[in-house]
């Protein structure tokens, strides 16, 4: 590799200025922008703004319907991706035992990653329908009586499976290149060191792929917490009651629906501190548990 | 240790065979070298042995024991990976005891069978590190050690060195045969390094295609090689292999003559059969004694201990190794001493003397 080096010392800012520009556009200055507005308070016409401190936050921190989608989306966001994450994982384990049509295979569980959000919400909501759909008919077949309109744990189970669904494309895309990265010789001489199928899974597999686990734990909590506002509006519209109402879509109620612009942007504010934070405790602990 | 019996072998992955016919016995406390070239089927028959690949004929015996449906870790070998294999995410330490803990031994017996194999191997001073944290020998050490603790009835492996520089090859080669001698554990080792095959032996196997070319102590496979596979592929540089007509009791080529003293042809050769003459570099002597050539030289190389000589004779390359220091003329004269020739059929490559 030749390494090139630019002689002109503008050229490097002109090639990067289209990156930096949508950069500043669409997230620097938006972003600052409900900083700011996170500490003003509107009039309920719009008509007058006053500034007023860390006010929103505290009035926010005493809401219980505020504390309640905390506890919803930190339920919402572990079921997610845990069932995303297992799901993933098995359908990888699964593809590397199958001999033929690996191909065909992977191209086929790529495909709900290609789905947007609200319309793979609107697929899950036909099939859980509770009067037309297929599922909620066979658990009746099982004396169960689905309906998410009305009970806040049947909600709940539709949007994490909603949410999850495409999100296992994503976790078996990569299960799937953390385990081919694995070199075969390791399981052979596991083999002959006497480990059996489950003892080399958990002793072998598992470990080598901490790694990447660790990776799609992060980049699937940061998803369940800003990417999944379509699934939960195209299917239950954060109720029953509030039991499906996390962060997310929260801070589009109060702020659209609500117009409550001020409440909503310290909303904002919050909920990307929770996912920078997380991020980083994560890294710190992928660099240093997981080395090898 | 145990003997290990090979029966009529055969391996296919549904189109031809891999490997096929192999039989050969190894006495217990044998080092056997597996050698060909790649693709021959060597590594195939060693995960044979190991039960890392089915049978699909034949019968593979350890001990009396017939193996063919035991699992590896039943068959009470351990095996040296050509990339050691090391479990990555685990210490020196607990790369060693994995399989012994796998197999419910208790935690004294681990650590006395640690200690030793860390002492004999040198490897003491590294038993809680990582394996990314050793150098190339040092995890080839490891990797032996994992094999050592476990006192297995045989030891496999599969082209251990061929990831060290060269140096380091040549001393863990000589390590490797002294700890296995020293042991007197039964071994199968792979590989395509002809040096490393002569020089580890009790036996050679040379394959080829799938098939035994020939087994024998080093020595017989150097000194007579039952075909002129491998006459070419044992020796460095390579035996030449001249094709030549039996002309009239003598071996033409091109418009040399060469006149056989009597009784090396064997008799009932027909008239003009096509033959090939096997002779080593290393055999030549730069004088005439009545057998030899005149040779056309095209350069030579340098070895500083020998000079390797390239000619042309009659149409055909041809090798010669002389002492260094010797002087070389554009055309000369070399001869060889007839018990250095070797002939082999051109149609079969089958050694004739």
């Amino acid at each position: 590799m030749t390494r090139s080096t630019f002689n002109h010392r503008l050229l490097p800012w002109v090639l990067l200025a289209p990156q930096l520009a949508v950069t500043a556009v669409f997230f620097l200055w938006p972003a600052g922008q409900a900083f700011w507005q996170s500490f003003l308070r509107q009039d309920p016409f719009g008509l007058k703004t006053t500034f007023v401190g860390l006010g929103n936050y505290a009035a926010l921190l005493a809401d219980p319907y505020y504390r309640s989608a905390l506890w919803v989306t930190a339920e919402f966001s572990v079921a997610t991706a845990a069932l995303s994450l297992g799901t993933g994982l098995i359908l990888a384990l699964a593809l590397e035992r199958t001999l033929r049509m690996q191909r065909w295979y992977t191209t086929l569980l790529v495909w709900p990653y290609a789905v947007a959000p609200a319309i793979s919400g609107v697929l899950w909501w036909f099939l859980f329908n509770p009067s037309i759909g297929i599922l909620p008919w066979l658990l009746k077949g099982l004396g169960y009586h689905w309906d998410h309109g009305l009970k806040s744990g049947d909600a709940m189970v539709l949007v994490v499976i909603a949410a999850s669904w495409k999100q296992v494309s994503y976790n078996f895309l990569f299960f799937v290149a953390g385990l081919s990265a694995i070199p075969a010789s390791l399981y052979e001489a596991a083999a002959i060191d006497s480990a059996g199928p489950v003892r080399r899974f958990f002793t072998i597999t598992l470990p080598l792929l901490a790694p990447t686990g660790f990776f799609l734990v992060v980049v699937n909590l940061v998803y369940t917490m800003f990417d999944t506002f379509a699934v939960i509006d195209a299917t239950t519209k954060g109720g029953p009651g509030q039991s499906t109402t996390i962060l997310v879509y929260k801070v589009y109620q109060d702020g659209f629906v609500g117009l409550n612009l001020g409440s909503s942007a310290a909303q904002s504010v919050i909920l990307m501190g929770i996912v920078v934070l997380l991020t980083v405790i994560q890294f710190r602990v992928v660099e240093r548990k997981v080395e090898y | 240790m145990a003997a290990i019996t090979l029966k009529g072998l055969g391996k296919s992955y549904g189109s031809g065979y891999a490997v096929e016919g192999v039989d050969l016995t190894i006495a217990d406390g044998e080092f056997v070298v597996l050698v060909g070239p790649s693709g021959c089927g060597k590594s195939t028959l060693l995960r044979m042995i190991a039960g890392l690949e089915t049978v699909t004929k034949g019968d593979i015996l350890i001990g009396e024991r017939r193996v063919n449906d035991v699992e590896p870790a039943e068959r009470d070998i351990a095996m040296v990976f050509q990339n050691y294999a090391l479990y990555p995410h685990m210490s020196v330490r607990q790369n060693l005891s994995y399989g012994l803990k796998n197999r419910g031994m208790s935690k004294a017996e681990i650590d006395t069978r640690i200690t030793k194999a860390a002492e004999t191997l040198e490897l003491g001073a590294y038993l809680d590190r990582k394996p990314r944290a050793l150098s190339g020998g040092q995890r080839q050490r490891v990797a032996m050690g994992r094999a050592i603790v476990r006192e297995p009835q045989a030891f496999l492996f599969d082209e251990p060195l061929s990831n060290l520089d060269a140096k380091l090859r040549v001393t863990m080669r000589s390590e490797i045969r002294q700890l296995q001698r020293r042991l007197g554990t039964t071994s199968v080792y792979v590989t395509h390094d002809q040096v490393e095959a002569m020089t580890l032996a009790d036996r050679l196997v040379v394959l080829n295609a799938g098939r035994i070319e020939q087994i024998g102590s080093p020595l017989e496979v150097y000194t007579h090689p039952a075909s002129a596979f491998v006459a070419s592929f044992i020796g460095a540089p390579a035996m030449n292999l001249l094709p030549v007509r039996l002309m009239s009791g003598a071996l033409a080529m091109g418009d040399q003559r060469i006149d056989l003293p009597p009784g090396l042809l064997p008799p009932g050769l027909p008239e003009g059969a096509g033959l090939l003459l096997g002779i080593r570099p290393e055999a030549a002597v730069l004088a005439d004694t009545g057998l030899g050539f005149d040779i056309a030289v095209s350069h030579v190389e340098e070895l500083g201990a020998a000079r390797i000589v390239y000619g042309q004779v009659g149409g055909q390359s041809l090798v010669v190794q002389v002492q260094a220091g010797q002087d070389i003329a554009p055309q000369m004269r070399v001869s060889f001493p007839a018990a250095a020739l070797r002939l082999f059929r051109a149609d079969t490559g089958k050694a004739l003397t």
